[in-house]
C-alpha cells in the first residue's frame, strides 16, 4: 500500500544508543552514547534492553529540550517475545503507546504509522523507536551465549542498539513524504542462519511496488537504504531487482555499515536496532547536513519464531519503506 | 515478482559463501586432538603416578575434562575457542559439558528451578535420550546374539 502524506511530516530530532561492539565499529563516534557494559548496569539481558531504550529516549528528550509529558504518542517495538523490552520501558515513561512488531522492519513500520497519526492531525508529535540486543535475541532465537557453536558464513550479528526519532507536524531538518506498507513475501528459505537471503525478496517487492506507485525511478534517490540484509541479502536484492529491470546502483545496507571488516560478523549486522541506529546516527545527520537530499529507508523483517523454525517452516518476511527528504528537496517540488 | 521459489533457491546457493571446510577441519583436528592428548596424559598420570586402576584412571580423566570445560565455559572462554574449533570443541566430552553448563548459566536469571534445572538439558537432552535408547537397542542385540549364538 502506497501512502502519500498530505503534508511532509517533519523529523527534527533523533537519538541513538549502542553497545560495546557497535562502539568499536565505523559509526562509533556518531552514536549519542555507546555503553561498554552490555548489561547496562542491570542483572538480566531483558532489563538491559529496557534500559537501552530508556536511555535512548532520554537522549532524544534532552536534545529536543522537551518533557516526556509533551510526547503525544509512542510507537515502537523490539525482538523479544511479547516486545517486553519496549513495553517495560514504557512502564516508566507513561505516555500513550502503540506496541509494534514486524521483526527488524519495526523502525520503518513505526515511522510510517507515526507519520499517519501526525499527518492526519491526530497527534502533534510521535516518538518512533526500535531496539535490539544481541544477548536477548541470541538466547531467544538461537543458543545460550556461552554455548560453543560455530557461526555459519551466512549468519548475521544482532545489533545491540536503539534508535529513536521524533516526528512532528512542522519542522526543518528532514521530512517523511511518502511510504510503502510492505507485503509478506516468502520465497521458501528455511535456513534461519541466512536471514538476508530470506528477507531480500520482501525488500525487492516493496521497492518495486513503491517505484511503480510513486512513478519514480531508483536512480532519483541519493541512496536506497535497506535495514539488515547483510552481504548475502544485498547481492540477492540486486539480482532480484535486476530481473525486474531495476538497477540498484545507489544501494547501501545498514547491516553492512555498522561493523567493520575485522569485527568478525560473517554476513553483516541484523536486528531492529540495526536500521534504527544507522538511521539516527548516520542517515538523518547526513540529511540535515545536506549530504543527502532524498533517500529511501527500507527496513526488512523476518517473521519467524523458534517454534516455526523447528517445525521446518520457511521464513515469511516483510519490508516497509519510508521516503525521507531534506528541506531543500521538499521545497523543490 | 518474476522469480519463483526454485529459481530463488539456486540464486541463494550461488550468493551464500560456503564454509571453509579445509581450514575448519584443521582447526577441529588440532583442537579436538589436543583435548584427546590431554585426556591421555591425565589417564597416564592417574594410573602411573596416583596408582588408580586403568578403568578408574579413564573415568577420572573424563571427569577432569568435564570439570575443566565447565570452568572454561563459565569464564566465557570455551565459546571463543569453539568459534574457530567447531567440531573440535563440540565432539569431545568437553563439548557435552559446555552444552549443559552454558544453558544453566544463561537461564540462571529465571531461577534455580524454572531456569537452571529445567533448561540445563535443553541442548544436551536429546543426546541423553537417544544415547540411552541406542544403548538399550545395543543391549537387546547383544542379548539376542548371546542367547541364540548368532
Amino acid at each position: 500500500m502506497y501512502i502519500k502524506y498530505k503534508k511532509p511530516v517533519a523529523i527534527n530530532c533523533w537519538a541513538s544508543v549502542a553497545g560495546k561492539k557497535e562502539g568499536e565499529g565505523p559509526l562509533a563516534d556518531k552514536f549519542d552514547e555507546t555503553v561498554a557494559d552490555d548489561y547496562f548496569g542491570k542483572d538480566t539481558w531483558e532489563k538491559a534492553e529496557t534500559e537501552l531504550q530508556s536511555r535512548c529516549i532520554g537522549h532524544l528528550l534532552h536534545k529536543k529540550v522537551i518533557d516526556a509529558q509533551d510526547i503525544d504518542v509512542v510507537l515502537g517495538g523490539d525482538l523479544t517475545n511479547q516486545i517486553t523490552s519496549t513495553s517495560f520501558a514504557m512502564r516508566n515513561f507513561a505516555r500513550p503507546f502503540v506496541g509494534l512488531y514486524n521483526a527488524c522492519s519495526t523502525m520503518a513500520e513505526a515511522l510510517l504509522m507515526g507519520a499517519c497519526l501526525v499527518d492526519g492531525g491526530f497527534a502533534d508529535n510521535a516518538l518512533c523507536l526500535a531496539s535490539s540486543h544481541f544477548c536477548t535475541a541470541e538466547r531467544q532465537f538461537r543458543t545460550p551465549l556461552d554455548y560453543g557453536g560455530k557461526r555459519t558464513p551466512t549468519a548475521q550479528w544482532t545489533v545491540t542498539g536503539c534508535g529513536s526519532v521524533l516526528l512532528e507536524s512542522a519542522g526543518q531538518n528532514a521530512f517523511i513524504t511518502s511510504a510503502q506498507i510492505g507485503r509478506v513475501v516468502d520465497l521458501g528459505v528455511t535456513d534461519a542462519n541466512n536471514m538476508g537471503a530470506a528477507m531480500a525478496p520482501a525488500a525487492a517487492d516493496t521497492i518495486k511496488r513503491f517505484l511503480q506507485e510513486s512513478g519514480t525511478k531508483a536512480q532519483e534517490y541519493d541512496v536506497i537504504y535497506t535495514g539488515d540484509l547483510g552481504k548475502v541479502g544485498s547481492i540477492l536484492l540486486w539480482q532480484l531487482l535486476e530481473k525486474e529491470k531495476i538497477v540498484l546502483s545507489n544501494h547501501t545496507d545498514c547491516g553492512n555499515v555498522i561493523f567493520g571488516e575485522k569485527q568478525n560478523v560473517q554476513s553483516g549486522a541484523s536486528g531492529c536496532g540495526c536500521g534504527a541506529t544507522v538511521l539516527a546516527a548516520d542517515i538523518l545527520p547526513k540529511i540535515m547536513a545536506g549530504e543527502l537530499n532524498n533517500i529511501l529507508f527500507v527496513a526488512t523483517g523476518a517473521l519467524l519464531s523458534p517454534s516455526t523454525t523447528m517445525q521446518g517452516e520457511s521464513i515469511p518476511c516483510i519490508a516497509h519503506l519510508v521516503n525521507i527528504k531534506s528541506k531543500k528537496e521538499v521545497q523543490k517540488k | 515478482m518474476r522469480t519463483n521459489k526454485k529459481q530463488y533457491d539456486r540464486m541463494v546457493k550461488g550468493a551464500s559463501p560456503k564454509s571453509k571446510v579445509a581450514k575448519n577441519c584443521v582447526w577441529a583436528f588440532v583442537v579436538g586432538g589436543s583435548f584427546c592428548v590431554l585426556g591421555q596424559i591425565l589417564t597416564e598420570v592417574y594410573a602411573e603416578y596416583m596408582h588408580f586402576s586403568l578403568g578408574d584412571a579413564r573415568q577420572l580423566a573424563s571427569i577432569t575434562l568435564v570439570g575443566l570445560s565447565a570452568l572454561l565455559t563459565a569464564a566465557g572462554w570455551y565459546n571463543r575457542l569453539a568459534r574457530r574449533a567447531g567440531a573440535g570443541t563440540l565432539v569431545p566430552i568437553t563439548g557435552f559439558a559446555n552444552a549443559v553448563v552454558s544453558p544453566a548459566i544463561e537461564f540462571s536469571t529465571e531461577g534455580f528451578v524454572t531456569g537452571v534445572a529445567s533448561r540445563m538439558f535443553v541442548i544436551a537432552g536429546p543426546v541423553i535420550v537417544y544415547g540411552t535408547l541406542a544403548s538399550v537397542a545395543y543391549g537387546v542385540i547383544l542379548y539376542v546374539r548371546a542367547r541364540f549364538g548368532i
